[in-house]
């Protein structure tokens, strides 16, 4: 008798502590003060740039709007951000606003059922290549945050003048610089940084200008599976050029162990001659060697031709609102990102960190005193027809594998033309994935 | 008298019975906290993805695609790449915890100095978080910087670039890997050689046998089980490992050090969900099908000893 007492008695607690388990499992999640003050989360990329940009952003509108506080919240960057933040949206824990890529990886998250679209008046300031990237539907999804980028090479000026140097416009004319400084022996010719993988692109998706003026159809028959990096002329370039640089032995020796962090510093200061990287690096020179940043200069990727010589564009990066961002943090969440949008959020952003490159919303202007090799980046903007968006902004597809094919290609384990195959049928995976037609 | 046979076989019979009911008294439901656990987060999961192997999803929707996700799997380029990867890797650490293992373990077991103090040192890596030991490591084996070639270049060898060099990049982290379990090897060993009765090499010694002879004859075949579950535990560590590959190489350079679980996750990165889920499927299985015949094969020789 008392065993089955006790055995219910017990039962009962289990019970109660199960439920009790449950209930601290559904506390939690943000929640707002007393009488009007709201918290809202802010997640962000945690390279140090994103991050000033960011925490500025924030205390800014923070005192605009007292009531108003934003906790700056970050994530790792690359693959591993991409599942934090497809993880988070999936499982509706998401932060209140969120800063991620535009392009293919935003039609990824499916922007059309978990994020909130931007309204007028702030869409109507945006720069029509921003909202391009950002649009899914009929609806626009995003407002930038941060700087537009070129990819390009970065070069180290004092090594130019050293050697009397002139700035490339074909490739012919790259190779004989890298030639000049290798038998100068001072400087290694190119800088790679292929511990950190997605460095090793650059040639490649850097050259997507001169694809598209040889083949101006590239993209659409690409997205249709018409054509890709094994059988177009033009876009297996820039898989031949990563093989070029490296059998030439143009590479500073450690090109396998380095990582970004050494790549800005030997560009910087003058221990390599070239640096294959997105225009955001001359912010990271300016905060960790500020005294080098004279120093720098860039040129956009040299094709064949020099007549059709132009840039590879980036667009800045989006600040969405996830759909499970509600009531009053809902309108914080939308007024802040208006702020963003605007010419407060551009001046804001502008003393956070050095500008290294326009801005994407109508009315912003860069300081007059930005750095020689932003200046140089301006001057594609400036000239007609002389940017082209990333093949990104343009294709839903990036096959994943693209980073790791680079490094193999460019540290002589794969040959180029095996690495084009190889990374069109990556691409397929990628369209069959997204439910492309015609893959 | 049958009759008092018979009762008494019967009460004899009815003793261990009645015993087994007593020994049975905690009700039934006591199970039920371990079972919920192990059906939420074991059985259910394991089923539901052998489901979705079979589907193209995403985390908004999915669509049912057969087999495809399989095909696709064993067509992928990095796959023989990473097969070949993981059974060297599983061999190569096994191989190396079994004899470093059973090594450290006579010695640990002699009347060397200090043994408590050696015992703790051997087994302190084993405590260490995987990817702390491998973030120090790349930094130790950096090609140009890293404290491994610095030191060689002070006897005068130019050391390897250890985890950049495709033909050395895996072994270089199986070595890693080594370093840090065959404590637990050891301490495996230590247990199953202190269970071996004295007698034996208290008759070893009055025949004569020589301290190679004791380990030949004497150790080797009485600490087999420990031998067992070393083997089997460091084959199925060695086989599903990614930490400290991914810490340390991320697969690099390229493809050339990827193994199986390392593949897997890169598909899942890159959003291939039902692609990744059908790697998994074939990890479990091919970890299950090396496994169940080796501990079999194993456990009879120990039986037949």
């Amino acid at each position: 008798m008392w065993s089955a007492t006790a055995a219910a008695r017990s039962r009962i607690s289990a019970a109660a502590m199960l439920v009790a388990s449950l209930a601290l499992a559904g506390c939690g999640g943000s929640s707002s003060g007393e009488a009007g003050e709201v918290t809202l989360e802010f997640l962000v990329d945690n390279q140090p740039t994103t991050v000033a940009i960011a925490e500025g952003l924030a205390a800014d509108y923070h005192k605009q709007h007292p009531k108003v506080t934003i906790e700056v919240e970050t994530r790792p960057q690359g693959g591993d951000g991409d599942n934090v933040v497809k993880t988070r949206l999936a499982t509706g824990e998401m932060a209140d606003v969120f800063l991620y890529n535009t392009g293919s990886l935003l039609q990824a998250l499916n922007p059309e059922e978990t994020l909130v679209p931007v309204e007028e008046p702030v869409v109507g300031r945006l720069d029509d290549s921003f909202t391009q990237t950002v649009t899914a539907g009929d609806q626009v999804y995003g407002a930038p945050i941060g700087f537009a980028m070129g990819g390009g090479v970065l070069y180290n000026e004092a090594v130019y003048d050293e050697l009397k140097l002139d700035v490339p416009k074909t490739w012919d004319e790259f190779m004989a610089n890298n030639a000049k400084v290798k038998a100068a022996g001072t400087a290694a010719p190119v800088a790679q940084t292929y511990r950190e993988t997605w460095t090793a692109q650059l040639f490649l998706l850097g050259d997507y200008h001169n694809v598209q003026k040889a083949e101006p159809n590239f993209a659409q028959d690409y997205t249709a599976g018409d054509t890709g990096f094994g059988t177009s002329e033009a876009a297996d370039d820039g898989f031949e050029h990563l093989q070029e640089v490296h059998s030439a032995g143009y590479l500073n020796k450690d090109f396998a162990s380095s990582d970004y962090n050494d790549g800005i510093r030997m560009i910087a200061k003058g221990e390599a001659a070239h640096y294959p990287m997105l225009t955001d690096a001359i912010m990271e020179v300016a905060a960790s060697y500020p005294k080098d940043l004279d120093d720098l200069g860039f040129f956009a990727l040299p094709g064949d031709d020099a007549d059709s010589a132009g840039l590879t564009v980036w667009t800045s990066s989006g600040l969405y609102i996830p759909t499970t961002t509600e009531d009053e943090e809902l309108e914080a969440a939308e007024d802040f990102r208006s702020f963003v949008a605007s010419k407060a959020g551009c001046a804001s952003q502008a003393r956070a960190t050095t500008p290294g490159g326009p801005f994407m919303v109508e009315g912003c202007e860069l300081p007059d005193d930005v750095p020689g090799a932003v200046k140089d980046l301006e001057s594609y903007f400036d000239q007609e027809g002389a940017t082209t968006p990333a093949l990104e902004f343009l294709s839903p597809i990036k096959g994943p594998a693209l980073e790791h094919i680079c490094v193999e290609v460019g540290s002589g384990i794969r040959s180029a033309q095996d690495g084009a195959a190889l990374y069109d049928e990556d691409v397929e995976k990628q369209a069959q994935q997204l439910g492309l037609e015609g893959w | 008298m049958a009759t008092t046979l018979r009762t008494r076989r019967e009460s004899r019979q009815a003793a261990p019975g009645g015993r087994a009911k007593t020994k049975s008294s905690y009700p039934y439901w006591f199970y039920l906290p371990a079972a919920v656990v192990y059906t939420v987060l074991f059985v259910v999961p394991t089923l539901t993805s052998f489901y979705f192997s079979l589907t193209r999803w995403t985390l908004f929707d999915m669509e049912f695609i057969g087999l495809e996700n399989f095909v696709e799997f064993f067509e992928e380029p990095a796959l023989v790449t990473g097969l070949k990867n993981t059974l060297i890797y599983g061999v190569v650490t096994s191989g190396l915890k079994v004899v470093l293992g059973l090594l450290l373990a006579v010695l640990l077991t002699s009347q060397v100095i200090a043994r408590g103090y050696l015992r703790s040192v051997v087994f302190f890596p084993v405590l260490v978080s995987t990817i702390g030991v491998g973030f120090t490591f790349t930094a130790l084996m950096d090609p140009e910087v890293g404290l491994i070639n610095e030191s060689l270049a002070l006897i005068g060898i130019d050391g390897p670039s250890w985890l950049t060099d495709p033909s050395i990049a895996l072994l270089s982290v199986a070595l890693v890997d080594v370093w840090k379990g065959v404590g637990l090897a050891t301490v495996i060993y230590i247990a199953g050689i202190v269970s071996i009765p004295r007698e034996y090499f208290e008759a070893a010694q009055v025949d004569g046998a020589s301290a190679f002879k004791r380990f030949r004859h004497v150790i080797l075949p009485l600490a087999r089980p420990a031998t067992t579950t070393v083997i089997i535990l460091s084959l199925i560590g060695g086989l599903r490992s990614f930490d400290l590959i991914w810490a340390m190489t991320r697969g690099g350079p390229g493809f050339t050090s990827d193994v199986i679980a390392s593949v897997i996750y890169k598909q899942y990165q890159a959003g291939f969900y039902g692609l990744s889920t059908a790697g998994n499927v074939v990890l479990f299985v091919l970890v299950t099908a090396i496994i169940i015949p080796l501990w079999r094969f194993l456990n009879r020789k120990g039986v037949d000893l």
